[in-house]
């Protein structure tokens, strides 16, 4: 609808802009050269053909960014992985890169990504899940209004601040609770992820929520359900897409981010174990490229691109997501 | 009461109900205790000092100046590229695009730049900027970095108002014989200025927010800046957040570095604030 | 005949506007009792009042009684219960967004019916009374939201018997479908009478006069007239009513 009614929009424009119907109006000066209307007719002319492109090239912008991370990103990926080997790059175990024999296996970081993403995912979906619906559907308006600051502010907040606290209060709290050496570990980084996707989790499914018909609801009651009943047994089923995409942009988010997970997880290159100090890919990029030269410099671009490709097909899917909901 | 629903039903809707309450309780006691440790935490460690001076080993002071202002001008710089960029992207999608598969590429294209985790961004900046267009670390190359972060949400909040602005604005426009540009610009941009508003201060949100984009390309220096220097290449320097990042990771600092979330939480509630207000009016508008 | 539901003194009020004055009514047992009056008369309130659906809207306050079977519904009845008892069919079909299957066992499960063999007899039970099942046996876990209007609507019916109700409230409900699944609908309601008692509101004269009963006229909050339905069609004993009813308001 917004596009077509623009086309015709930009199509009476242009038939406005037609020579014809300025020059009868102009023509009685035509004697005496161009008019100052005419000269006025030309210049505005000039500038909307100006401006045109200058939007076309504004548009296109968007494009050109996501084509330039993706070559930069490609070309610089692409060398370390063609000299270690796909196959060793992806699933060897082992990443020693500055010793003598430097290894450069990153499925630790691999998995360790994926572990600390379903950890934090299983943590925030039930909760984020519940707290949505009781924002939706059972809060009172003030309530509700309350929340939905307190789920701002936590969107919010820094990454940076989320590691502090988890560096002070949760890294302390594991190690004595569990009796460990140190604290940093994959729980702590998974807490400290859960309470980050929290707020994604929460916004989208609210929004899903809300959106659902009144007249699924109503269908529900008349048949002698509860309010409660008819909320999960109708509502939830019915926003699920929408649920599912808040799902998907948790893990986005959390396969993404870098500085809360480094200061709290400990940053050793192990395989991963709940208790054990581990490395995301995201800090695995990140602790290594100040000092980084050479092969393993390239590796950490090969890291990123691996990260790329992971964040890509979460867009393709929550792109298909949408789509399906708006079919 | 003759009859009621069964046991085991009423049961399930207890549980549920608990449930739902004790997770809303979890979330305000979550953010409840965020905040109070936050400022017992970090305000009693800023001082006017603190907040006036720059870091110096050798007299054994931190003071964040540099640091704040460093904020500032990345800030300030981003806001100045991408604001023009955004709102021409949402302007081109919204007034101008008449091919509906350019404009669902683009979109796309910009759904695919929200999520790009920033660490990317920040290899991504260092790559382009700091190396290929050789600007160095610096403030600028942060900026240029932070440019193409922000844009999706310049463009989104841009393109959200422009579609609140009816078309009989546009027809009217155009009817007394004024060209596109005129009409975008006398008539849509002025009616959409909220929606442009909130897009800045949300982009301001995530700049104040970002880190990791900046660790490598806008660098981790501590000296003051000028402006002419903040936007000449090569000037490193770091923002409030990376600040926060070095105080407590690599100097273990923890009073300086909790001082600095206060400060940052503070601004996000300010941020938050005003965007909420800003929404406010937008609707007090759409209703007048 | 029996009355199965009656409502006494009855008066309801949205915050500050009287939206039912003084009604009393009673529904006859299988009977099809249809309630007509022009729009914001009061009959889709008071049909709301049979089912409490009212209790949902903000600033809704009602006086007097409604009995089922004897039994205050306002005091002495779980209006879960109630609802069970008494259902209703919207004025739009309103599936769920699942299955076939799962809309007609929503409201068993909900019940607490779990057994499978029970469920799928309770199923094709249902579908058969609402003359849909040879349409749909085929396709049962296909998605309820692919069907047509008429069929939606149908389901909606055999959704609402699914629970055995004692009384059915259909909200105009067939305003919104083509002639043929009107008829249709008219049909099968005749049929449900044999075992349900039908309440329902309709703005189409004709329908009153071809399937109803009874026919009550509302008129600004206020029962103007109830009779035999060709009573109340042939010779009203209110102007407003005969007004009403030859078209000449509404």
């Amino acid at each position: 609808m917004q596009i077509s009614s623009a086309t015709d929009i930009k199509e009476s424009s242009e038939s406005g802009r037609k020579p014809g119907s300025g020059s009868e109006k102009t023509g009685y000066y035509r004697a005496a050269g161009p008019s100052m209307m005419e000269k006025k007719q030309r210049k505005k002319n000039a500038a909307e053909k100006v401006m045109n492109g200058i939007f076309f090239v504004c548009g296109m912008i968007a494009i050109a960014f996501v084509l330039f991370i993706t070559a930069f990103l490609v070309s610089s990926g692409v060398p370390a992985i063609g000299k270690i080997g796909i196959t060793k790059f992806l699933f060897g175990s082992v990443w020693a890169s500055t010793a003598a024999e430097p290894k450069f296996g990153i499925l630790p970081f691999i998995l360790t990504s994926v572990y600390g993403t379903l950890g934090a995912i299983i943590i925030a979906v039930p909760i984020g899940l519940l707290c949505a619906i009781f924002l939706a559907k059972v809060a009172s308006s003030r309530i509700a209004s309350l929340i939905r600051s307190a789920v701002e502010l936590l969107a919010g907040i820094p990454s940076v601040v989320y590691g502090l606290v988890g560096m002070i209060v949760i890294v302390p709290m594991i190690r004595e609770m569990f009796d460990l050496s140190d604290g940093a570990n994959l729980l702590s980084a998974i807490l400290v992820l859960s309470v980050m996707v929290l707020p994604n989790v929460i916004s989208v499914s609210e929004t899903a929520l809300l959106a659902v018909p009144k007249e699924y609801e109503e269908a529900s009651l008349a048949l002698g359900a509860t309010w409660t009943e008819t909320v999960f047994k109708v509502s939830v089923p019915a926003a699920s897409s929408g649920i599912a995409s808040a799902v998907v942009l948790g893990v986005g988010r959390a396969i993404g981010e870098a500085m809360a997970v480094m200061m709290v997880s400990g940053n050793v290159a192990n395989m991963p174990g709940l208790f054990k100090s581990v490395r995301f890919l995201t800090t695995a990029i990140a602790s290594e490229m100040s000092y980084s030269s050479g092969l393993q410099r390239q590796a950490l671009f090969s890291i990123a691109l691996v990260l790329f490709v992971f964040i890509m097909i979460i867009t393709l899917l929550l792109n298909f997501v949408f789509k399906k909901k708006k079919d | 009461m003759n009859e009621k629903i069964s046991l085991s039903r009423r049961i399930k809707i207890k549980v549920l109900n608990f449930l739902m309450y004790l997770s809303f309780i979890l979330i305000l006691a979550l953010v409840g205790g965020l905040i109070g440790y936050i400022c017992f935490r970090g305000l009693p460690n800023i001082s006017w000092k603190f907040l006036s001076s720059k870091p110096s080993l050798l007299k054994d002071v931190i003071g964040i100046l540099p640091n704040i202002l460093n904020t500032l001008y990345i800030v300030l710089i981003t806001l100045v590229i991408v604001l023009p960029l955004g709102v021409g992207t949402a302007v081109y999608l919204n007034e101008y695009a008449r091919n509906r598969k350019l404009v669902s590429l683009i979109e796309f294209a910009t759904e695919t730049l929200a999520g790009i985790p920033s660490i990317i961004y920040g290899l991504a900046g260092m790559l382009i900027f700091v190396q290929f267009f050789s600007i160095g670390t610096s403030l600028l190359a942060g900026s240029l970095t932070l440019v193409i972060m922000t844009l999706p949400t310049i463009v989104r909040t841009t393109q959200e108002s422009l579609k609140t602005v009816p078309d009989s604005y546009r027809e009217g426009s155009l009817a007394l014989g004024s060209g596109k540009w005129h009409m975008v610009r006398t008539v849509v941009l002025p009616s959409s200025i909220d929606g442009i508003v909130t897009g800045c201060i949300l982009a301001i949100g995530r700049i104040v927010g970002e880190s990791a984009a900046l660790l490598f390309t806008a660098g981790m220096a501590n000296n003051i800046l000028s402006v002419k220097d903040a936007v000449t290449p090569g000037n490193a320097g770091s923002t409030l957040t990376v600040a926060l990042y070095m105080y407590a990771k690599e100097r273990g600092e923890f009073g300086v570095a909790f001082a600095i979330a206060a400060i940052l939480l503070i601004l996000t509630l300010l941020i938050n604030l005003s965007a909420k207000l800003v929404a406010r009016k937008l609707k007090v508008n759409i209703d007048a | 005949m029996a009355n199965i539901m009656e409502a006494h003194n009855l008066n309801l009020w949205y915050g500050e506007h009287q939206a039912l004055k003084n009604i009393n009514l009673d529904i006859q047992e299988h009977k099809i009792t249809a309630l007509i009056g022009p729009s914001g008369c009061g009959k889709s309130t008071f049909m709301k009042t049979l089912n409490r659906m009212n209790d949902l809207v903000d600033g809704c306050r009602i006086e007097g009684d409604v009995f089922l079977n004897g039994t205050d519904i306002y005091k002495d009845m779980d209006v879960n219960i109630l609802r069970k008892r008494v259902g209703m069919v919207f004025q739009k079909a309103n599936p769920f967004p699942m299955s076939i299957y799962d809309n007609i066992a929503y409201g068993p499960r909900l019940h607490g019916i779990h057994n499978k063999a029970a469920l799928d007899e309770i199923v094709e039970r249902s579908l058969k009374q609402a003359a849909i099942w040879d349409e749909t046996k085929d396709r049962l876990k296909k998605n309820a939201l692919g069907m047509s209007g008429g069929q939606q609507q149908r389901l909606c019916i055999a959704r609402a018997i699914a629970v055995e109700p004692e009384v059915l409230l259909m909200d105009e409900s067939t305003s919104a479908l083509d002639p043929i699944s009107t008829g249709k609908i008219e049909e099968l309601c005749l049929e449900l009478k044999k075992k349900y008692t039908i309440v329902m509101i309709t703005h189409n004269m004709q329908q009153a006069n071809r399937i109803s009963d009874i026919t009550a006229f509302f008129l600004l909050g206020e029962l103007i007239e109830v009779g035999e339905t060709q009573n109340i069609f042939l010779n009203p004993k209110n102007k407003k009513t005969e007004e009403y009813i030859t078209g000449r308001f509404g």
